[in-house]
């Protein structure tokens, strides 16, 4: 169901939504009646360059004004014109329909991944890219879906309307899948709308279509189109996960079990700014490897982390972001990799307890 | 249209390269200053554009009193003070827009009105309101809020009415002294003109009161959300230009004081700066009108 | 007034000729021409193939930061203005500009400028990376520290704009020689008295929106940060009701090279003169009402969509007016092809597909699917490179005789042309298919579907960028020497320019010349 990608495409695809395909209609109809006057125009051009050529030895002719023919190619485009916009509000107008949804998801943009939200559920997820790091610095092969694959897509149901509430966490990005032809700007502080219907299946990819920042190449979006059946199971799947992850934060780890975990959500969610080697890209992505935050009290590692950095915005504040777990796990990480071994560990009640102590 | 035969060209200056380098001066000096540098560069930039004004200015009064400006080139300076203008206009309608577009679609999308009324779910409590008391994060986020608004504003029926007696009365001085010099009458020239720059002085003293009183008693400040934001913006790029028009009739007055400039058919240099205080006078108007009686 | 220039480095740095402050607008514009070319060649090398080559993610926010900037205000507008400067005072019989101190003025502020907004990329944190278009809060909260240099040299890039735009406006108005009539005017004259007046009417917004992210960033105030009542959005209102004239600003003098060169070259008066005032006239007035066409996905009303979608389509009526009206001056001609008319009918070809492509960018659902993609880099560098670029070019060419008494070498000359409309078709043209088929812009990676075109592109590009070398080199041989060129240069062209002697003395016009 997931079509490899096409090469040499010269075209918008039709998408899978109503709306998609009457846009495409719209851009085809645009297209052919701007390549008809260019035809037009430029074959009379052509004509007079070719036959009114000073070494065939034509003589300029003197004529340089006609009113008439002035208002005739004034009042000609202006009708083409109106003809162009009645299909354009049309298409407009369905855009903007308002009639209920069946199903509201909340985006939110972040540097540099989008969360969902499915609202009137405890479903709530980040979706990250997915392509391995030694793929974009070309140590390993790109596999089919290079850039544009993650690590949890959005799931929704075929045949339902399903409507976006967009907005970003910190700066500007736009949400975007072609097929759908859905592309909203994700502003902070406020929500756009936007819906869709799909009517097939499939899978559909997107990116981030304002600029955002550094990795703005590379924050995609995944959409999975399932019939309803299967969207409910996939829905019911996840609240429970979303419970035990929740138990999670009892339990007590070892070491190793954090120090794997961490590196894990560390590569996931840190090394685009820090790097995976620790050393950052100073000023603005301080390196972790050495850094006074990591190898100085744990509460001030833990104040960063959970809350972000006053003075640098580029610092996120990953409390609400990440489970308790992740968060001990990924400080753990930091205080003992890179050459830091600072020996000590943080569990993930201590996380929620700090987190609590802070409200 | 010109029949003028002779256009003063002058043949080469020094005048604009450097005033190149003190506006670059001001403009490094201050950013490196607002990054946390020193301010040197700066005030050396300011006294060195004032230094090069004060030639600049020396050598076109000189040239004027030598009769080299001939009727035709005299008309390209009132072009040139007219159009200044008309750019100093629309920079003043970027901030007026702003506040426009802020009153007529930010806010209410914010309180959950209108289209994107959907935005008031992440800031839950706002309510749009003019003037802008709550700001959104304080309504959302109660004391973890970093922008929180105004605990009064400024009553536009005290000092902001009598600021506005205060330049219309002064654009009315400025005419009056205007009809003075063309009559020839010198001193009544220098006494109508003394009362304008008096005024534009109060003026900008009672701007002052007003600030010092918002800052120390109303919690109305620059940080106080879009309503001090949008406040201080307006009010204060208005009184720096009342500053600066100030000095410019401060200048015309010494220069008639002391050096006996201008005559009663040639006195260009007044009259630009006359054109400047009317125009300081019209944006006061506005603002008055949309920041303080509107906006209270 | 009989003297010739003083020697030595005095002469440029303290002149008040328009001749000389139009010849170093124009070597600098060319100069930054260079430097936004190689940082846009650091760009196609970067995307020749996917994977990250040659340089990281934030370095090529910057180059695509600073490409942008450089060429949209050091090498675009600065040319327009040494145009100006060379050609004004000369079409309509005037002594000199109007202010001639200012008018210096004007132009040095710019090497300054640009010294300041080049030297941010060896600043900490780097240069700026928002974009030209520098969005907040990417541009306020989450910029370099940079922006403050950033902020400084658009103020003053600003003043130096509207001081150069003021001199013109003074000059048209006020010195036109006896009998030159406002109608009887070189359409490059009207065209860039049009123009001026949309620079003195933007340039103070722009300066005030950079304003705002100042006192964002430092100041604490809200503008565009909705915890304090502000909105990011506002930016993009503010910015673009700068940014759309802006881009008229650089296209208008463009028409009016192009109005002047193709009457000459056709030996037939151009068609349809007051019509072609009018409609510049139309543009620049619809060009204050159809900004928001850049917002089309920031979630406006539908009403605000609608009024902007159909604003924007309605300046297609002008343009063609302007097409119509040039093809129609060829039109039973007598056509010669030297290298000002090469690329003046590739002008009227080129930018009329960037129009037709600005066209279905302004068709609002649309541009859903075409807004920040490929198919709008493709657009605006479809009627900046051929267009903006393309007349300059011409002008030159068109212009360099008078300039400096030499005939340029018409057979370099012709294949500067046709390596440059290859080069530049084979860059650009690629990218509308890109762009449709759904390349974000402003990304140094990207998905394998979009390898191929991108190669072309990015050969495309070095062709086109050589072939620069081409001019320089004609160029710099013609004012060595050359041919001489007769005081018309070419057969019977219209225009008081061509009245006086080649190279044109340092001074002309001291008396006003008789217009009938
Ligand atoms: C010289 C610069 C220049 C010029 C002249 C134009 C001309 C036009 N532009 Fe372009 N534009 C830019 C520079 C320019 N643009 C830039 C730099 C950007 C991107 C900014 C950024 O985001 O970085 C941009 C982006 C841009 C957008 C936003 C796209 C997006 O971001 O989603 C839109 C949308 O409406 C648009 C539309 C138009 C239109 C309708 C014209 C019209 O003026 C074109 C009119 C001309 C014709 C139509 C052809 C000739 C006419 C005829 C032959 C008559 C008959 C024709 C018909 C009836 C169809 N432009
Ligand atoms: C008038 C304006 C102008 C001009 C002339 C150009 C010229 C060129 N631009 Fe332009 N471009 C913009 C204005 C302009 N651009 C703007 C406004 C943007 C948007 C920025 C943003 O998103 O914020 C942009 C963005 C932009 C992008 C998209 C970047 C991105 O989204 O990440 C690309 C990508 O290919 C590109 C390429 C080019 C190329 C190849 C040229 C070529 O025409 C350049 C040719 C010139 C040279 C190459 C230099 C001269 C030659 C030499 C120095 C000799 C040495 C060279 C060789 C031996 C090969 N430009
Ligand atoms: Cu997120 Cu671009
Ligand atoms: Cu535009």
């Amino acid at each position: 169901e997931d079509k490899a990608p096409e090469r040499w495409g010269v075209n918008m695809p039709r998408g899978v939504t109503e709306v998609a395909q009457t846009t495409y209609d719209l851009h085809m109809l645009i297209f052919w009646i701007c390549v008809a006057i260019g035809v037009l125009v430029f074959s009379v051009m052509f004509y007079s360059m070719w036959r009114h050529r000073k070494s065939k030895g034509y003589k300029a002719a003197q004529f340089h004004e006609s009113t008439a023919v002035e208002l005739v190619w004034t009042i000609i485009p202006t009708i083409i014109l109106i003809l162009m916009a009645i299909p354009a509000t049309k298409t407009l107008y369905d855009i903007y329909d308002t009639e209920e949804a069946d199903l509201d998801i909340m985006i939110t943009g972040y540097q540099w991944k989008w969360k969902y939200d499915y609202l009137g559920s405890d479903v709530s997820f980040f979706s990250n890219l997915s392509t391995p790091r030694a793929q974009i610095d070309n140590q390993l092969p790109k596999t089919s879906n290079y850039l544009l694959e993650v690590d949890e897509p959005v799931v929704v149901p075929v045949g339902k309307k399903v409507r976006f509430l967009i907005t970003a966490n910190d700066v500007i990005h736009a949400w975007w899948v072609p097929d759908l032809a859905v592309k909203k700007d994700a502003i902070p502080g406020f929500v756009n709308e936007a819906w869709t219907r799909i009517e097939e299946p499939g899978i559909y990819r997107g990116q981030c279509a304002e600029l955002c920042g550094k990795d703005h190449g590379f924050m995609p979006i995944v959409v999975k189109a399932v019939p309803q059946t299967e969207y409910d199971q996939w829905l019911e799947k996840r609240a429970t996960e979303a419970a035990k992850m929740r138990e999670l934060t009892e339990k007590t780890f070892t070491f190793d079990e954090l120090f794997a975990r961490g590196k894990e959500v560390y590569n996931r969610n840190c090394a685009a700014c820090h790097q995976v080697n620790g050393q950052g890209v100073p000023p603005t992505f301080p390196a972790i490897a050495g850094s006074s935050v990591a190898t100085g009290p744990m509460k001030a590692h833990l104040g960063i982390v959970v809350h972000g950095s006053e003075k640098n915005p580029a610092m996120q504040a990953f409390g609400p972001q990440l489970s308790e777990a992740d968060i001990a796990a990924v400080i753990t990480y930091q205080r003992n990799a890179f050459g830091n071994d600072m020996g000590d560990t943080v569990q993930p009640i201590d996380i929620l307890n700090f987190k609590n102590n802070q409200q | 249209m010109a029949t003028e035969s002779s256009y003063y060209v002058p043949e080469q200056s020094r005048l604009p390269i450097f005033a190149t380098i003190g506006m670059f001066l001001i403009a490094f000096g201050a950013a490196n200053w607002i990054n946390g540098g020193s301010a040197y560069i700066f005030f050396a930039g300011a006294l060195a554009m004032a230094t090069v004004l004060w030639f600049w200015f020396a050598a076109v009064i000189r040239e004027n009193m030598a009769g080299l400006n001939s009727d035709q080139l005299k008309r390209s300076y009132v072009w040139g003070m007219g159009w200044f203008i008309f750019s100093e206009v629309m920079f003043f309608a970027a901030f007026f827009g702003a506040l426009y577009y802020i009153r007529t679609f930010a806010l209410p999308w914010l309180g959950g009105e209108g289209d994107r009324g959907s935005s008031n779910m992440l800031w839950q409590g706002f309510e749009n309101n003019w003037p802008l008391m709550v700001t959104p994060d304080a309504a959302a986020h109660g004391d973890a809020a970093k922008i929180v608004g105004p605990k009064d504003i400024i009553d536009p029926w005290h000092l902001p009415l009598l600021n506005t007696v205060l330049l219309l009365a002064s654009s009315f001085t400025v005419h009056v002294a205007h009809v003075y010099l063309k009559k020839n009458k010198r001193n009544a020239f220098n006494l109508w003109l003394t009362a304008t720059v008096a005024l534009g002085f109060a003026f900008l003293y009672f701007q002052a009161v007003e600030y010092y009183e918002a800052y120390q008693h109303l919690g109305l400040t620059l940080e106080s959300g879009i309503y001090g934001t949008t406040f201080f913006m307006l009010t204060g790029f208005h009184g720096a230009h009342v500053t600066l028009g100030t000095i410019m009739l401060l200048i015309m007055l010494l220069r008639s004081v002391i050096a006996h400039h201008f005559k009663p058919n040639d006195h260009f240099g007044f009259e630009a700066a006359s054109w400047y205080w009317h125009f300081v006078d019209v944006v006061w108007v506005a603002l008055f009108i949309f920041v303080y009686v509107l906006g209270g | 007034m009989a003297h010739g220039p003083k020697p030595g480095l005095s002469r440029w740095l303290y002149t008040t000729n328009h001749k000389d402050i139009g010849t170093m607008y124009l070597w600098f514009s060319f100069a930054m021409f260079l430097l936004g070319g190689c940082m846009a060649l650091v760009i196609r090398a970067e995307l020749f193939e996917p994977g990250l080559q040659i340089v990281q993610p934030e370095f090529f926010n910057q180059m695509t930061t600073m490409h942008g900037l450089i060429m949209v205000f050091g090498a675009v507008m600065p040319a327009f203005v040494g145009l100006a400067n060379w050609m004004i005072p000369m079409m309509i019989g005037a002594p000199d500009m109007a202010l001639p101190r200012m008018n210096n003025w004007s132009f040095w502020i710019l090497p300054f400028a640009f010294t300041m907004l080049a030297s941010t990329l060896f600043m900490d944190g780097g240069a700026p990376n928002f974009g030209w278009t520098f969005y907040a809060p990417l541009s306020t909260e989450y910029a370099p520290p940079s922006v403050t240099f950033f902020i400084f040299s658009i103020h003053i890039m600003g003043a130096s704009s509207i001081m150069g735009a003021i001199n013109i406006i003074a000059t048209i108005l006020n010195m036109r020689a006896p009998g030159m009539t406002l109608m009887k005017m070189p359409l490059f004259v009207w065209t860039w008295l049009i123009t001026a007046y949309l620079l003195i009417a933007v340039m103070p917004v722009l300066a005030g929106v950079v304003t705002m992210m100042l006192m964002d960033i430092h100041f604490g105030t809200s503008f565009f940060s909705a915890a304090g009542g502000g909105d990011p959005v506002l930016f993009q209102h503010v910015f673009w009701f700068f940014g759309h004239p802006e881009v008229y600003i650089m296209i208008l003098p463009a028409f009016g090279v192009v109005s002047a060169i193709i009457p000459t070259f056709a030996r037939k008066p151009l068609f349809g003169y007051s019509s072609m005032v009018y409609a510049t006239a139309s543009i620049a007035f619809l060009s204050f009402i159809v900004w928001a066409h850049h917002m089309f996905t920031v979630g406006m009303p539908i009403a605000g969509e609608l009024f902007f979608m159909y604003a924007t389509m309605l300046i297609a009526v002008p343009t063609g007016v302007k097409v119509f009206n040039w093809v129609t001056t060829m039109f039973r001609g007598s056509m010669t092809f030297e290298t000002p008319m090469l690329f003046a009918v590739a002008f009227v070809i080129l930018f009329t597909i960037g129009g037709f492509s600005g066209l279905m960018l302004a068709i609002a659902p649309a541009d859903f699917q075409y807004h920040d993609t490929y198919f709008v880099v493709a657009h605006f560098h479809y009627v900046l490179v051929p267009g903006a670029i393309f007349s300059i070019t011409a002008a030159v060419y068109y212009w360099l005789p008078k300039w400096t008494g030499n005939m340029y070498n018409e057979t370099m000359g012709k294949v500067h042309f046709w390596l440059s409309f290859i080069g530049l078709n084979v860059t650009f043209f690629p990218m509308h298919f890109v762009g449709l088929a759904g390349m974000p812009r402003r990304i140094p990676d990207y998905a394998l579907q979009f390898a191929d075109f991108n190669q072309i592109a990015s050969m495309g590009a070095f062709l086109f960028g050589a072939s620069q070398l081409l001019f320089l080199f004609n160029v710099i041989r013609t004012i060595q020497g050359g041919k001489k060129a007769s005081d018309e240069v070419w057969e019977n062209p219209e225009g008081l320019e061509w009245t006086v002697p080649s190279p044109a003395p340092y001074h002309t016009f001291s008396t006003p010349p008789a217009v009938r």
